[in-house]
């Protein structure tokens, strides 16, 4: 970061806030229109905060709508955004898949509609600690996926996420994920920027029109999500929402780099940050508040020698390919670390899996590492970390993999009692 | 009442086009064409899953001339708060434009309504959403192929209720009158101008208004297509389906129904169910009881009507 | 990549096309727009098996086909008469069944 940009930084008010709490501030900077809503934890202290926001005046003109079930959360978030106005929520765990069904309407009318989740464990057992299986298991849906890694990137991904959706080129509804508890409910500094700036930065509320796709105007009659038969367009528009995905990586970059100049903080091209990893033999991607944690560990055994790197995933959906094939380039050994499970798939781990499958045909000798932890919030310390990396940097230098593996992935820090 | 006369000169607007895929004779049109009639242009409805959404036609062609939204089976309710909320903030940052004057209205089959949507209905109820909520009610799934729902009659035959169904119909309507709602109503598609009166006070109301329609539907009743305002009249006139208004919690009867009270006045209910199929499999036995418990529903809303008298 | 630029067929609605076409995937808008139209399923007259036909001499002008018409396909004229739509009348008969001088008559088709 240049000494200008930082400068700029230190003269901005900072709040210490929980990560929740720099959601709801992030939604109220863009001036959303819409708020719907129903409690769960650890999602609960950002509809909180905003019912706050709006019971003290402090958003004039703002619907806040509170539901009976996340079902008709989405369903309301929906009719809002159809009739023409940016909308917010958030939810976690039991409450997205409840809203499935809905998950899959919104994206299919592409609306730009941005919703946050603190992340949990998904039940039975019941568990409300971080787990990303949750947003993950929207992966099919459409929607955009990212991960914030920390309480300013809550705060910050979520003002870009509107720039991104609400691009007429896109129009897609998007997630950003982060861990509950781990992030929702600890408190760090948090940047909220000037109202005006924010205003500058965002595209400007939609107007009287709506959308340029989809509206109910008594003056424009239409209708979308009639029945359209399989000889109608229908495989078309599919692939359109894919495509659509594609394009919109060229967007993601573009908005982080125009944040980055507005704003001053950058997070790598907007789809993956990589970190002192110029040099690195060897590598950890991962997401989410781990990612995070991964550069102490990362600095640690630089200190003591090792030539290591990692890699901050930012985004699932779109995934970032090129990104992902350039990085496993670069190194020796990947590992691929996820805080989230995919059943019966290749390795268990969702992101791992979609790596390998990106780097098919690139030509690549790197060997992969898949890693599964921290399920349902099990703690995932520095030192486990930094034993991740040894891990795989005893695997570049003999070619043994981990004990541990089961089927070829490496489950880190399973309980064993003796 | 609005007369006939007076129909003709200010509902000559059609707002669901003809050639449409409705079958001949089919009773949800009706409820449909007069609650536009009344709502006028300035409505965006929200239909479930329902035969609605498919009757209206294939992509790219449609026969509602006005806003429409497709929504999921479940979510009727909650989509129509949320449109609802869109329309308020659009009033506000844009005074004086047609956005003030919106009616979101959802229209439901007993399926989306009385099953799977009653809980998004109960909740929009309970915030009193500002939306017309309309259940057009042919008493089965019959865009799925007639299948029994909690709004089908005892002893009613479809096609998972072979041997006629054994449960009783559903009272949504006092349901919903119980969360305290401004406006509750019942219409059948026999009473049209009653449909377009009901559908004007309704817009005239702040709050959630729900009204429940009777509406026949030829080949799930075991009717002919001719037969689709006869049958629901007989429904009128023998008590078995009864038209009224709870306005802000007082009942009233609608002038069909109202004479009723008299049980002189009402036609026999076999007169109702011996002209449809689908009570073919009734027996004398059951016909008696359904005949006694009608009368008892009578007596007992005589006391209702007595009672909210005395208090007034 | 080339970026993908949709036709906006429901910005104005003076301007919409009587009908929407498109070569491929890439013409297409973001999501599939049904636009309002009379005949959206097709001429649905020719359902009919029979055919309302009404008796001017008798009939009293008094509404009641109108009203009870499905369809939407009695139309009144500038006389007050009523007219049906056979582009569009399915044939129902309720109009005929419900007239209180049984002024309309519902012929087969094949006999007209």
């Amino acid at each position: 970061m240049v000494e200008a940009q930082q400068d700029i930084i230190q003269k901005k008010e900072t709040k210490i806030i929980k990560g929740n709490i720099a959601a709801a501030y992030a939604a109220k900077s863009a001036r959303v229109q819409v708020i719907s809503a129903y409690p769960i934890t650890p999602q609960t202290t950002v509809v909180e905060k905003l019912s706050e926001f709006a019971d003290k005046g402090e958003m004039p003109g703002t619907q806040y709508l509170k539901m009976e079930s996340e079902h008709s959360v989405m369903a309301s978030i929906i009719g809002a955004s159809t009739a023409g106005t940016r909308t917010f929520t958030a939810t976690s765990g039991q409450g997205l898949f409840y809203m499935y069904e809905m998950v899959h309407w919104a994206a299919g009318a592409r609306l730009p509609i941005v919703t946050t989740i603190s992340s949990r464990g998904p039940a039975p057992p019941w568990n409300i600690w971080a787990d990303f299986t949750d947003v993950i298991s929207c992966r099919d849906t459409g929607w955009m996926i990212s991960f914030a890694s920390g309480h300013q990137e809550i705060y910050d991904d979520i003002l870009m996420s509107y720039k991104i959706c609400e691009d007429h080129d896109i129009l897609l509804p998007k997630f950003v994920a982060y861990g509950g508890f781990t992030l929702s409910h600890t408190s760090k500094p948090v940047i909220i920027e000037e109202q005006e700036d924010v205003d500058e930065f965002l595209p400007p509320l939609p107007d009287e029109k709506g959308w340029p796709h989809i509206f109910l105007d008594p003056e424009r009659p239409m209708m979308h999500g009639n029945l359209i038969m399989p000889s109608g367009f229908y495989n078309e528009f599919r692939l359109k929402i894919h495509f659509t995905h594609t394009l919109a990586k060229q967007k993601i970059k573009d908005v982080s780099t125009e944040f980055e100049k507005k704003f001053g903080r950058s997070y790598g091209n907007g789809l993956v940050e990589e970190y002192k990893m110029e040099d690195a033999e060897i590598a950890v991607l991962n997401y989410g508040e781990l990612a995070m944690q991964m550069e102490d560990a990362v600095d640690d055994l630089r200190n003591e020698g090792y030539k290591v790197g990692c890699v901050k995933l930012r985004y699932f959906r779109p995934f970032p390919t090129e990104e992902i094939r350039q990085i496993a380039k670069k190194v020796k050994v990947l590992g691929v670390a996820d805080r989230a499970t995919a059943f019966g798939s290749p390795t268990g781990g969702p992101v791992s899996s979609e790596v390998l499958a990106a780097l098919y045909g690139s030509g690549t000798s790197t060997i992969i590492l898949p890693i599964v932890m921290g399920l349902g919030g099990r703690e995932v310390g520095l030192e486990q970390q930094k034993n991740q990396l040894k891990v795989l940097n005893h695997l570049n230098e003999t070619g043994e993999f981990p004990k541990d593996m089961i089927e070829g992935t490496f489950w880190d820090g399973l309980l064993e009692v003796d | 009442m609005v007369s006939i006369k007076e129909a003709l000169e200010i509902g000559q607007e059609e707002f669901f086009l003809a050639g449409n895929s409705t079958c001949a004779g089919c009773g949800l049109e009706i409820a449909l064409r007069w609650a536009m009639k009344a709502l006028g242009p300035n409505t965006a409805l929200v239909t479930p899953a329902s035969c609605l959404n498919v009757v209206v036609g294939l992509w790219p062609k449609t026969a509602p001339n006005f806003p429409f939204m497709n929504m999921a089976f479940a979510a009727a309710a909650a989509a129509a708060t949320g449109v609802s909320a869109a329309f308020e903030v659009k009033a506000h940052r844009f005074p004086g434009k047609v956005w003030e004057k919106m009616t979101t209205l959802v229209f439901a089959g007993d399926g989306g309504t009385t099953d799977i949507g009653i809980q998004g209905l109960s909740g929009a109820a309970e915030r009193n959403s500002n939306i017309i909520y309309c259940c057009y009610d042919n008493e089965a799934y019959m865009n799925t192929g007639i299948q029994r729902s909690s709004s089908t009659p005892h002893g009613a035959i479809t096609t998972t209720t072979t041997l006629g169904k054994e449960r009783y119909k559903k009272n949504l309507p006092r349901i919903m009158a119980a969360h305290d709602l401004p406006y509750v109503a019942t219409c059948s598609v026999s009473e049209p101008l009653d449909i377009y009166e009901k559908f004007k006070k309704a817009k005239s109301i702040e709050g959630c208004k729900y009204i429940h329609i009777l509406a026949s539907c030829p080949p799930g009743w075991g009717i002919a297509s001719e037969e689709s305002v006869e049958i629901p009249r007989l429904a009128v006139k023998t008590g078995s389906w009864i038209l009224y208004e709870i306005e802000n919690g007082v009942l009233k009867l609608s002038k069909k129904s109202k004479p009723l009270l008299d049980p002189s006045k009402r036609a026999p209910l076999i007169d109702y169910l011996s002209r449809q199929k689908r009570f073919s499999k009734l027996s004398e036995k059951t016909l008696i009881e359904l005949q006694e418990r009608l009368d008892l529903e009578w007596s007992k809303l005589a006391d209702e009507l007595s009672c909210q008298e005395h208090n007034q | 990549m080339n970026k993908v630029k949709w036709k906006n067929i429901c910005e104005d609605k003076d301007k919409r096309p009587e009908v929407q076409e498109y070569k491929n995937w890439q013409e297409l808008p973001p999501i599939p727009i049904s636009l309002p139209i009379k005949g959206s399923i097709g001429t649905t007259g020719d359902w009919r098996t029979f055919k309302p036909v009404v008796d001017r001499e008798t009939c009293t002008k008094c509404g009641i086909c109108w009203m009870y018409c499905p369809e939407g396909t009695i139309l009144r004229n500038e006389q007050g008469e009523f007219e049906v739509d056979y582009i569009y009348c399915k044939g129902c008969g309720i109009c005929a069944k419900e007239c209180p001088t049984k002024s309309i008559e519902m012929i087969r088709e094949s006999e007209v």
